[in-house]
Protein backbone atom coordinates (compact mmCIF):
# COMPACT_ATOMS: atom_id res chain seq x y z
CA UNK A 1 0.00 0.00 0.00
CA UNK A 2 1.90 3.48 -1.09
CA UNK A 3 2.02 5.86 1.35
CA UNK A 4 0.52 9.53 0.62
CA UNK A 5 1.04 12.04 2.80
CA UNK A 6 -1.61 16.00 3.12
CA UNK A 7 -0.42 18.84 4.03
CA UNK A 8 -3.65 21.02 5.57
CA UNK A 9 -3.40 24.75 4.91
CA UNK A 10 -2.37 25.42 8.80
CA UNK A 11 0.69 23.13 8.14
CA UNK A 12 -0.45 20.38 9.79
CA UNK A 13 0.92 16.44 8.23
CA UNK A 14 -1.35 13.86 7.37
CA UNK A 15 0.51 10.55 6.14
CA UNK A 16 -2.14 7.99 5.49
CA UNK A 17 -1.58 4.59 3.64
CA UNK A 18 -3.82 4.23 0.46
CA UNK A 19 -5.37 1.72 -1.06
CA UNK A 20 -3.38 1.03 -4.50
CA UNK A 21 -5.91 1.78 -7.38
CA UNK A 22 -8.09 3.84 -5.91
CA UNK A 23 -8.01 7.80 -6.00
CA UNK A 24 -6.15 10.09 -4.12
CA UNK A 25 -9.69 11.82 -2.65
CA UNK A 26 -10.69 8.14 -1.46
CA UNK A 27 -7.12 7.79 0.35
CA UNK A 28 -8.44 11.07 2.27
CA UNK A 29 -11.92 10.53 2.50
CA UNK A 30 -11.20 6.54 3.94
CA UNK A 31 -8.70 8.24 5.99
CA UNK A 32 -10.27 10.99 7.68
CA UNK A 33 -8.12 13.69 6.41
CA UNK A 34 -10.30 16.83 6.87
CA UNK A 35 -10.59 19.79 3.70
CA UNK A 36 -11.14 16.85 1.48
CA UNK A 37 -15.27 17.73 1.22
CA UNK A 38 -15.68 15.18 -2.30
CA UNK A 39 -18.93 16.55 -3.07
CA UNK A 40 -20.08 14.32 -6.04
CA UNK A 41 -18.29 11.26 -5.06
CA UNK A 42 -15.41 11.37 -7.38
CA UNK A 43 -16.92 12.13 -11.01
CA UNK A 44 -14.89 15.04 -11.58
CA UNK A 45 -18.04 17.66 -10.96
CA UNK A 46 -17.38 19.90 -7.98
CA UNK A 47 -13.88 20.75 -7.58
CA UNK A 48 -13.90 20.21 -3.70
CA UNK A 49 -11.07 18.03 -3.78
CA UNK A 50 -8.30 20.47 -5.07
CA UNK A 51 -5.14 19.76 -4.19
CA UNK A 52 -1.83 21.62 -5.11
CA UNK A 53 0.76 18.73 -5.80
CA UNK A 54 4.68 19.47 -5.79
CA UNK A 55 6.43 20.07 -9.11
CA UNK A 56 8.16 16.95 -8.79
CA UNK A 57 5.08 14.72 -8.38
CA UNK A 58 2.87 16.34 -10.77
CA UNK A 59 5.06 15.60 -13.48
CA UNK A 60 4.30 12.20 -12.75
CA UNK A 61 1.21 12.25 -12.95
CA UNK A 62 -1.09 12.04 -16.17
CA UNK A 63 -1.90 15.18 -17.23
CA UNK A 64 -5.64 16.70 -16.48
CA UNK A 65 -8.45 15.94 -18.54
CA UNK A 66 -10.32 18.79 -20.35
CA UNK A 67 -13.31 18.33 -17.88
CA UNK A 68 -10.85 18.25 -14.81
CA UNK A 69 -9.46 21.31 -16.35
CA UNK A 70 -12.87 23.01 -16.81
CA UNK A 71 -13.25 22.68 -12.75
CA UNK A 72 -10.18 23.60 -11.46
CA UNK A 73 -10.85 26.82 -13.78
CA UNK A 74 -13.34 27.63 -11.07
CA UNK A 75 -11.70 27.20 -7.50
CA UNK A 76 -10.67 30.01 -5.15
CA UNK A 77 -6.98 29.57 -6.13
CA UNK A 78 -6.10 27.69 -8.86
CA UNK A 79 -2.07 27.68 -9.16
CA UNK A 80 -0.09 25.64 -11.73
CA UNK A 81 -0.11 22.54 -9.42
CA UNK A 82 -3.60 22.33 -9.01
CA UNK A 83 -5.42 19.10 -9.22
CA UNK A 84 -8.24 17.23 -8.56
CA UNK A 85 -7.55 14.33 -6.16
CA UNK A 86 -10.66 12.15 -7.85
CA UNK A 87 -8.73 12.10 -10.81
CA UNK A 88 -5.65 11.09 -9.45
CA UNK A 89 -5.19 7.01 -9.40
CA UNK A 90 -2.85 5.85 -6.33
CA UNK A 91 -0.32 3.25 -7.77
CA UNK A 92 2.63 1.87 -5.79
CA UNK A 93 5.29 3.71 -7.91
CA UNK A 94 3.30 7.11 -6.62
CA UNK A 95 4.56 6.27 -2.83
CA UNK A 96 5.40 8.94 -0.72
CA UNK A 97 3.04 11.44 -3.24
CA UNK A 98 2.92 14.69 -0.85
CA UNK A 99 0.02 17.07 -1.60
CA UNK A 100 -0.93 20.52 0.18
CA UNK A 101 -4.49 21.50 0.45
CA UNK A 102 -6.14 24.88 -0.06
CA UNK A 103 -7.86 27.50 2.80
CA UNK A 104 -11.07 26.20 1.53
CA UNK A 105 -12.95 23.57 -0.97
CA UNK A 106 -15.46 25.90 -3.09
CA UNK B 1 -58.65 15.84 3.29
CA UNK B 2 -55.98 15.49 5.54
CA UNK B 3 -52.54 15.75 4.85
CA UNK B 4 -52.13 11.86 4.56
CA UNK B 5 -55.00 11.43 2.82
CA UNK B 6 -53.71 14.09 0.05
CA UNK B 7 -50.83 12.30 -0.29
CA UNK B 8 -52.19 8.81 -0.16
CA UNK B 9 -54.70 9.39 -2.64
CA UNK B 10 -52.04 11.59 -5.10
CA UNK B 11 -49.78 8.24 -4.63
CA UNK B 12 -52.56 5.85 -5.72
CA UNK B 13 -52.84 8.11 -8.97
CA UNK B 14 -49.48 8.41 -9.62
CA UNK B 15 -48.79 4.52 -9.87
CA UNK B 16 -51.93 3.85 -11.68
CA UNK B 17 -52.19 6.69 -14.62
CA UNK B 18 -50.84 5.95 -18.11
CA UNK B 19 -46.88 7.17 -18.34
CA UNK B 20 -47.75 9.42 -21.10
CA UNK B 21 -49.73 11.32 -19.07
CA UNK B 22 -47.69 12.48 -16.29
CA UNK B 23 -46.96 15.76 -16.05
CA UNK B 24 -44.54 16.72 -13.20
CA UNK B 25 -43.98 20.29 -14.43
CA UNK B 26 -47.98 20.98 -13.11
CA UNK B 27 -47.54 23.69 -10.42
CA UNK B 28 -50.49 22.23 -8.02
CA UNK B 29 -48.11 19.46 -7.77
CA UNK B 30 -45.57 21.71 -5.89
CA UNK B 31 -48.54 23.90 -4.41
CA UNK B 32 -49.43 20.59 -2.34
CA UNK B 33 -46.05 18.80 -2.17
CA UNK B 34 -47.51 15.56 -4.16
CA UNK B 35 -45.33 16.09 -6.97
CA UNK B 36 -43.06 13.22 -5.12
CA UNK B 37 -45.07 10.78 -6.07
CA UNK B 38 -44.54 11.04 -9.78
CA UNK B 39 -41.35 11.35 -8.92
CA UNK B 40 -41.52 8.21 -7.45
CA UNK B 41 -43.18 6.78 -10.87
CA UNK B 42 -41.31 8.05 -13.15
CA UNK B 43 -37.85 6.63 -11.38
CA UNK B 44 -38.84 3.33 -11.21
CA UNK B 45 -40.72 3.45 -14.53
CA UNK B 46 -39.51 6.24 -17.13
CA UNK B 47 -36.26 7.85 -15.78
CA UNK B 48 -35.71 9.94 -19.00
CA UNK B 49 -39.77 10.77 -19.71
CA UNK B 50 -41.18 12.78 -22.71
CA UNK B 51 -44.31 14.60 -21.39
CA UNK B 52 -46.55 16.37 -24.22
CA UNK B 53 -48.81 19.64 -24.47
CA UNK B 54 -48.09 20.51 -21.44
CA UNK B 55 -48.54 24.35 -19.67
CA UNK B 56 -44.65 24.42 -20.26
CA UNK B 57 -44.90 22.58 -24.08
CA UNK B 58 -42.92 19.33 -24.25
CA UNK B 59 -39.85 18.71 -22.67
CA UNK B 60 -38.30 15.66 -21.01
CA UNK B 61 -37.50 14.65 -17.35
CA UNK B 62 -34.15 13.18 -16.11
CA UNK B 63 -35.31 11.70 -12.52
CA UNK B 64 -32.98 9.33 -11.43
CA UNK B 65 -29.58 11.00 -9.34
CA UNK B 66 -27.21 9.12 -11.75
CA UNK B 67 -28.91 10.97 -15.38
CA UNK B 68 -28.95 14.01 -13.99
CA UNK B 69 -25.25 13.56 -12.79
CA UNK B 70 -24.46 12.56 -16.86
CA UNK B 71 -26.50 15.86 -17.94
CA UNK B 72 -24.94 18.36 -15.49
CA UNK B 73 -21.84 17.36 -16.36
CA UNK B 74 -21.91 17.43 -20.01
CA UNK B 75 -22.38 21.41 -21.20
CA UNK B 76 -21.46 20.91 -24.51
CA UNK B 77 -24.89 17.98 -25.43
CA UNK B 78 -26.97 20.14 -22.94
CA UNK B 79 -26.76 23.76 -23.15
CA UNK B 80 -27.64 26.58 -20.67
CA UNK B 81 -27.61 29.53 -23.05
CA UNK B 82 -30.20 31.46 -22.93
CA UNK B 83 -29.98 31.85 -26.68
CA UNK B 84 -31.41 28.23 -26.70
CA UNK B 85 -33.56 28.54 -23.62
CA UNK B 86 -32.28 29.00 -20.87
CA UNK B 87 -32.24 26.93 -17.52
CA UNK B 88 -35.58 26.95 -16.44
CA UNK B 89 -38.54 25.23 -17.57
CA UNK B 90 -40.58 28.58 -18.66
CA UNK B 91 -39.97 29.69 -22.36
CA UNK B 92 -39.93 33.38 -23.20
CA UNK B 93 -40.27 34.93 -26.30
CA UNK B 94 -36.42 35.62 -27.31
CA UNK B 95 -36.71 39.55 -26.53
CA UNK B 96 -37.57 38.92 -22.90
CA UNK B 97 -35.42 36.78 -21.96
CA UNK B 98 -32.73 37.47 -18.98
CA UNK B 99 -29.17 37.26 -19.83
CA UNK B 100 -26.39 35.83 -17.09
CA UNK B 101 -23.73 33.78 -16.59
CA UNK B 102 -26.05 30.59 -15.61
CA UNK B 103 -27.92 31.05 -19.08
CA UNK B 104 -24.35 31.08 -21.32
CA UNK B 105 -22.07 28.40 -22.15
CA UNK B 106 -18.25 28.76 -22.03
CA UNK B 107 -16.10 30.74 -22.67
CA UNK B 108 -18.00 33.50 -21.86
CA UNK B 109 -19.85 31.81 -19.21
CA UNK B 110 -16.14 31.14 -17.62
CA UNK B 111 -14.91 34.81 -17.47
CA UNK B 112 -18.05 36.10 -15.86
CA UNK B 113 -18.51 34.09 -13.06
CA UNK B 114 -15.12 34.29 -12.77
CA UNK B 115 -15.65 37.95 -12.16
CA UNK B 116 -17.79 37.48 -9.29
CA UNK B 117 -16.71 34.04 -7.46
CA UNK B 118 -14.28 35.98 -5.74
CA UNK B 119 -16.66 37.49 -3.22
CA UNK B 120 -17.06 34.10 -1.97
CA UNK B 121 -13.85 32.86 -1.57
CA UNK B 122 -12.88 30.94 1.72
CA UNK B 123 -11.02 33.83 3.00
CA UNK B 124 -13.75 36.19 2.16
CA UNK B 125 -16.55 33.53 4.27
CA UNK B 126 -14.00 33.97 7.18
CA UNK B 127 -14.72 37.94 7.19
CA UNK B 128 -18.26 37.59 6.87
CA UNK B 129 -18.80 35.20 9.43
CA UNK B 130 -18.60 37.85 12.57
CA UNK B 131 -21.36 39.67 10.57
CA UNK B 132 -23.31 37.32 10.19
CA UNK B 133 -23.42 35.82 13.51
CA UNK B 134 -24.14 38.99 14.90
CA UNK B 135 -27.15 39.26 12.56
CA UNK B 136 -28.20 36.10 13.67
CA UNK B 137 -28.13 37.03 17.12
CA UNK B 138 -29.83 40.04 17.17
CA UNK B 139 -33.03 38.22 14.61
CA UNK B 140 -33.10 35.74 17.23
CA UNK B 141 -33.30 37.90 20.52
CA UNK B 142 -36.02 39.70 19.36
CA UNK B 143 -38.15 36.74 18.54
CA UNK B 144 -42.08 36.84 20.44
CA UNK B 145 -41.77 34.24 23.22
CA UNK B 146 -45.67 32.26 24.03
CA UNK B 147 -46.97 33.77 20.85
CA UNK B 148 -47.58 32.34 17.22
CA UNK B 149 -45.56 34.39 14.40
CA UNK B 150 -44.24 33.51 10.83
CA UNK B 151 -40.83 32.24 10.78
CA UNK B 152 -40.59 32.59 7.34
CA UNK B 153 -41.32 36.06 6.99
CA UNK B 154 -39.45 36.68 10.61
CA UNK B 155 -36.48 35.23 10.07
CA UNK B 156 -35.90 33.50 6.71
CA UNK B 157 -36.46 36.43 5.07
CA UNK B 158 -34.71 38.81 7.46
CA UNK B 159 -31.81 37.04 7.76
CA UNK B 160 -30.82 36.37 3.96
CA UNK B 161 -31.93 39.81 3.13
CA UNK B 162 -29.81 41.36 5.18
CA UNK B 163 -27.10 39.22 3.59
CA UNK B 164 -27.80 40.14 0.45
CA UNK B 165 -27.83 43.69 0.80
CA UNK B 166 -24.11 43.32 2.58
CA UNK B 167 -23.16 41.73 -0.86
CA UNK B 168 -24.48 44.65 -2.92
CA UNK B 169 -23.39 46.87 -0.18
CA UNK B 170 -27.51 47.91 -0.91
CA UNK B 171 -29.33 50.60 1.07
CA UNK B 172 -29.89 48.90 4.12
CA UNK B 173 -33.27 50.39 4.83
CA UNK B 174 -34.60 49.63 1.58
CA UNK B 175 -33.20 46.05 1.67
CA UNK B 176 -36.74 44.40 1.14
CA UNK B 177 -36.83 45.64 -2.36
CA UNK B 178 -34.45 42.82 -2.58
CA UNK B 179 -36.94 40.44 -1.90
CA UNK B 180 -39.44 41.96 -3.72
CA UNK B 181 -37.45 41.67 -6.86
CA UNK B 182 -36.25 38.28 -6.20
CA UNK B 183 -39.90 37.12 -5.82
CA UNK B 184 -41.26 38.84 -8.88
CA UNK B 185 -38.46 37.44 -10.72
CA UNK B 186 -39.09 34.00 -10.77
CA UNK B 187 -43.13 34.39 -10.37
CA UNK B 188 -44.66 33.06 -13.36
CA UNK B 189 -48.04 35.28 -14.14
CA UNK B 190 -49.71 32.32 -16.13
CA UNK B 191 -49.54 30.04 -12.71
CA UNK B 192 -49.19 32.41 -10.17
CA UNK B 193 -50.99 35.60 -9.89
CA UNK B 194 -50.04 36.80 -5.87
CA UNK B 195 -47.29 39.37 -6.70
CA UNK B 196 -47.82 40.60 -10.37
CA UNK B 197 -50.82 39.81 -12.46
CA UNK B 198 -49.14 39.65 -16.47
CA UNK B 199 -45.76 39.00 -17.97
CA UNK B 200 -46.00 43.07 -18.77
CA UNK B 201 -46.08 44.00 -14.83
CA UNK B 202 -43.54 41.89 -14.11
CA UNK B 203 -41.39 42.92 -16.91
CA UNK B 204 -42.41 46.63 -15.72
CA UNK B 205 -40.68 45.76 -11.86
CA UNK B 206 -37.67 44.68 -13.24
CA UNK B 207 -37.12 47.66 -15.63
CA UNK B 208 -37.44 49.77 -11.61
CA UNK B 209 -35.01 47.40 -10.41
CA UNK B 210 -32.79 47.97 -13.25
CA UNK B 211 -33.41 51.67 -12.41
CA UNK B 212 -32.53 51.14 -9.08
CA UNK B 213 -29.09 49.39 -9.51
CA UNK B 214 -28.41 51.87 -12.33
CA UNK B 215 -27.76 54.39 -10.06
CA UNK B 216 -25.71 52.21 -7.67
CA UNK B 217 -23.44 51.18 -10.84
CA UNK B 218 -23.03 54.69 -12.06
CA UNK B 219 -21.86 55.36 -8.16
CA UNK B 220 -19.45 52.36 -8.22
CA UNK B 221 -18.00 52.80 -10.83
CA UNK B 222 -16.85 56.32 -10.44
CA UNK B 223 -15.57 55.64 -7.26
CA UNK B 224 -12.71 53.04 -6.38
CA UNK B 225 -12.92 49.17 -6.82
CA UNK B 226 -14.66 47.92 -3.41
CA UNK B 227 -15.23 44.22 -2.86
CA UNK B 228 -19.51 44.72 -2.96
CA UNK B 229 -20.88 42.55 -6.24
CA UNK B 230 -22.13 45.76 -7.85
CA UNK B 231 -18.39 47.26 -7.80
CA UNK B 232 -17.03 44.06 -8.91
CA UNK B 233 -19.17 43.92 -11.79
CA UNK B 234 -18.63 47.67 -12.45
CA UNK B 235 -14.76 47.46 -12.26
CA UNK B 236 -14.10 43.65 -13.80
CA UNK B 237 -12.77 43.83 -17.32
CA UNK B 238 -14.87 40.85 -18.03
CA UNK B 239 -18.15 42.89 -17.09
CA UNK B 240 -17.90 46.35 -17.29
CA UNK B 241 -19.01 46.98 -20.19
CA UNK B 242 -22.01 44.50 -20.05
CA UNK B 243 -25.12 45.30 -21.84
CA UNK B 244 -28.31 46.79 -20.00
CA UNK B 245 -29.57 43.32 -20.71
CA UNK B 246 -26.71 41.07 -19.16
CA UNK B 247 -26.61 43.49 -16.27
CA UNK B 248 -30.53 43.14 -15.33
CA UNK B 249 -29.92 39.31 -16.00
CA UNK B 250 -26.86 38.93 -14.10
CA UNK B 251 -28.56 40.97 -10.86
CA UNK B 252 -31.50 38.69 -10.59
CA UNK B 253 -29.22 35.96 -11.03
CA UNK B 254 -27.04 36.85 -7.46
CA UNK B 255 -30.15 38.12 -6.33
CA UNK B 256 -32.60 35.10 -6.63
CA UNK B 257 -29.09 32.98 -6.05
CA UNK B 258 -28.65 34.47 -2.41
CA UNK B 259 -32.03 34.89 -1.54
CA UNK B 260 -35.08 31.85 -2.32
CA UNK B 261 -32.36 29.26 -1.83
CA UNK B 262 -31.01 30.13 1.31
CA UNK B 263 -34.29 31.37 2.53
CA UNK B 264 -36.20 28.42 1.84
CA UNK B 265 -33.93 26.31 3.41
CA UNK B 266 -34.33 28.05 6.47
CA UNK B 267 -37.61 27.15 7.16
CA UNK B 268 -37.07 23.50 5.29
CA UNK B 269 -34.64 22.82 8.15
CA UNK B 270 -37.15 23.70 11.06
CA UNK B 271 -40.08 22.03 9.14
CA UNK B 272 -38.08 18.86 8.52
CA UNK B 273 -37.27 19.06 12.43
CA UNK B 274 -40.55 18.89 13.62
CA UNK B 275 -41.37 16.27 11.17
CA UNK B 276 -38.76 14.05 13.05
CA UNK B 277 -38.37 14.90 16.41
CA UNK B 278 -35.84 12.55 16.86
CA UNK B 279 -33.52 13.98 14.70
CA UNK B 280 -33.70 17.35 17.11
CA UNK B 281 -33.12 15.26 19.98
CA UNK B 282 -30.11 13.66 17.90
CA UNK B 283 -28.79 17.39 17.26
CA UNK B 284 -29.23 18.81 20.61
CA UNK B 285 -27.39 15.44 22.14
CA UNK B 286 -24.60 16.30 19.70
CA UNK B 287 -24.06 19.84 18.53
CA UNK B 288 -21.48 18.98 16.06
CA UNK B 289 -23.90 16.64 13.64
CA UNK B 290 -24.70 20.56 12.38
CA UNK B 291 -22.15 19.79 10.27
CA UNK B 292 -23.79 17.05 8.57
CA UNK B 293 -27.42 18.60 9.18
CA UNK B 294 -26.37 21.54 6.71
CA UNK B 295 -25.95 19.35 3.78
CA UNK B 296 -28.78 16.81 4.49
CA UNK B 297 -31.66 19.82 5.08
CA UNK B 298 -30.25 21.41 1.80
CA UNK B 299 -30.66 18.11 -0.19
CA UNK B 300 -34.48 17.57 1.89
CA UNK B 301 -35.09 20.85 0.77
CA UNK B 302 -34.02 21.03 -2.58
CA UNK B 303 -34.68 24.53 -2.96
CA UNK B 304 -34.48 24.47 -6.18
CA UNK B 305 -36.70 21.81 -7.70
CA UNK B 306 -35.01 22.05 -11.20
CA UNK B 307 -32.68 23.47 -13.43
CA UNK B 308 -33.12 23.14 -17.33
CA UNK B 309 -30.69 22.04 -20.46
CA UNK B 310 -31.69 22.36 -24.57
CA UNK B 311 -30.15 19.53 -26.85
CA UNK B 312 -27.45 20.73 -29.20
CA UNK B 313 -27.66 17.78 -31.16
CA UNK B 314 -29.05 14.48 -30.93
CA UNK B 315 -28.12 12.96 -27.99
CA UNK B 316 -28.84 9.16 -26.24
CA UNK B 317 -29.80 9.14 -22.71
CA UNK B 318 -31.53 6.26 -20.52
CA UNK B 319 -32.26 4.17 -23.41
CA UNK B 320 -33.92 7.31 -24.95
CA UNK B 321 -33.18 9.46 -28.00
CA UNK B 322 -33.48 13.33 -27.47
CA UNK B 323 -33.28 15.41 -30.69
CA UNK B 324 -31.73 18.46 -30.88
CA UNK B 325 -33.54 21.95 -29.67
CA UNK B 326 -35.58 19.24 -27.37
CA UNK B 327 -36.04 21.09 -23.88
CA UNK B 328 -34.54 18.90 -20.95
CA UNK B 329 -35.24 19.19 -17.59
CA UNK B 330 -33.32 17.74 -14.66
CA UNK B 331 -35.34 17.19 -11.48
CA UNK B 332 -32.92 17.87 -8.74
CA UNK B 333 -35.99 17.02 -6.27
CA UNK B 334 -36.50 13.93 -7.69
CA UNK B 335 -32.72 12.88 -7.90
CA UNK B 336 -32.41 13.82 -4.48
CA UNK B 337 -34.90 11.67 -3.51
CA UNK B 338 -33.53 8.52 -5.42
CA UNK B 339 -33.75 5.62 -3.18
CA UNK B 340 -30.63 3.66 -5.44
CA UNK B 341 -28.40 6.94 -4.34
CA UNK B 342 -29.86 7.84 -1.20
CA UNK B 343 -31.19 5.29 1.64
CA UNK B 344 -35.18 5.90 2.92
CA UNK B 345 -34.65 9.56 1.08
CA UNK B 346 -37.94 11.17 2.23
CA UNK B 347 -36.88 11.39 5.43
CA UNK B 348 -34.59 13.97 7.62
CA UNK B 349 -31.25 12.17 9.35
CA UNK B 350 -29.25 14.20 10.23
CA UNK B 351 -26.22 11.85 10.28
CA UNK B 352 -26.23 9.96 7.14
CA UNK B 353 -23.22 8.62 5.63
CA UNK B 354 -22.10 11.30 2.76
CA UNK B 355 -24.70 13.61 3.20
CA UNK B 356 -22.78 16.38 0.73
CA UNK B 357 -23.56 14.08 -1.98
CA UNK B 358 -26.55 15.61 -3.27
CA UNK B 359 -27.80 17.56 -6.19
CA UNK B 360 -29.37 20.91 -5.01
CA UNK B 361 -26.21 22.99 -6.16
CA UNK B 362 -26.03 20.85 -9.43
CA UNK B 363 -22.65 19.62 -10.65
CA UNK B 364 -20.63 20.66 -13.75
CA UNK B 365 -19.67 24.13 -14.45
CA UNK B 366 -22.50 25.43 -13.48
CA UNK B 367 -22.59 24.46 -9.81
CA UNK B 368 -23.59 27.00 -7.53
CA UNK B 369 -21.30 29.66 -6.67
CA UNK B 370 -22.75 31.00 -3.23
CA UNK B 371 -22.90 27.38 -1.52
CA UNK B 372 -20.70 27.40 0.89
CA UNK B 373 -21.73 30.98 1.94
CA UNK B 374 -25.88 29.41 1.84
CA UNK B 375 -24.01 26.69 4.26
CA UNK B 376 -22.39 28.93 6.42
CA UNK B 377 -25.11 30.94 6.73
CA UNK B 378 -27.64 27.55 7.79
CA UNK B 379 -24.74 26.64 10.34
CA UNK B 380 -25.03 29.70 12.32
CA UNK B 381 -28.48 29.87 12.03
CA UNK B 382 -28.46 26.93 13.95
CA UNK B 383 -25.72 27.02 16.10
CA UNK B 384 -27.44 30.20 17.67
CA UNK B 385 -30.57 28.33 17.98
CA UNK B 386 -29.26 26.00 19.94
CA UNK B 387 -28.07 28.39 22.27
CA UNK B 388 -31.62 30.01 22.64
CA UNK B 389 -34.18 27.79 22.31
CA UNK B 390 -35.24 24.17 23.65
CA UNK B 391 -37.49 23.75 21.32
CA UNK B 392 -39.98 25.73 18.83
CA UNK B 393 -43.29 24.51 17.49
CA UNK B 394 -44.19 24.39 14.24
CA UNK B 395 -48.33 25.37 14.64
CA UNK B 396 -49.49 24.43 11.20
CA UNK B 397 -48.78 23.15 7.80
CA UNK B 398 -46.52 25.51 5.44
CA UNK B 399 -48.21 27.19 2.28
CA UNK B 400 -46.03 26.67 -0.38
CA UNK B 401 -45.23 28.63 -3.86
CA UNK B 402 -46.40 27.86 -6.53
CA UNK B 403 -43.69 27.24 -8.86
CA UNK B 404 -42.39 23.96 -10.15
CA UNK B 405 -38.87 25.59 -10.04
CA UNK B 406 -38.63 27.84 -6.59
CA UNK B 407 -39.16 25.21 -3.85
CA UNK B 408 -40.30 27.37 -1.29
CA UNK B 409 -42.86 28.30 1.31
CA UNK B 410 -44.53 31.90 1.76
CA UNK B 411 -45.42 31.40 5.41
CA UNK B 412 -44.63 28.30 8.10
CA UNK B 413 -46.70 29.10 11.31
CA UNK B 414 -44.88 28.81 14.91
CA UNK B 415 -44.53 29.03 18.39
CA UNK B 416 -41.91 29.11 20.81
CA UNK B 417 -42.47 28.31 24.35
CA UNK B 418 -42.62 31.16 27.01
Amino acid sequence: MPKVVFISHDGTRREVQAESGLSLMRAAVDNGVPGIDADCGGMCACATCHVFVEPAWGARLAPPTAQEEEMLNFTAERRETSRLACQIPVVDALDGLTVTLPEGQH
Amino acid sequence: MTTAEIQAAARERAFSMPLQDIDPSDTTLFADDTVGHYFARLRRDAPVHRAHNTVFGDYWSVTTYDQIMAVDTNHQAFSSSWENGGITIMDRPMTERLQSFIMMDPPKHDVQRLAVSPIVAPANLANMEGLIRERTQRVLDALPRGEAFDWVDTVSIELTTMMLATLFDFPFEERRLLTWWSDVATTNPDVDKSRVSSWEERQAELVKMAQYFSRLWNERVNAPPKTDLISMLAHGPATRNMPPTEFLGNLVLLIVGGNDTTRNSMTGGLLALSRYPEEWAKLRANPALLDSMVPEVIRWQTPLAHMRRTATADVELGGQTIRKGEKVIMWYLSGNRDERMIADPDRLIIDRPRPRQHLAFGFGIHRCVGNRLAELQLKILWQEILKRFESIEVLDEPTRVRSNFIRGYSRLPVRIPA
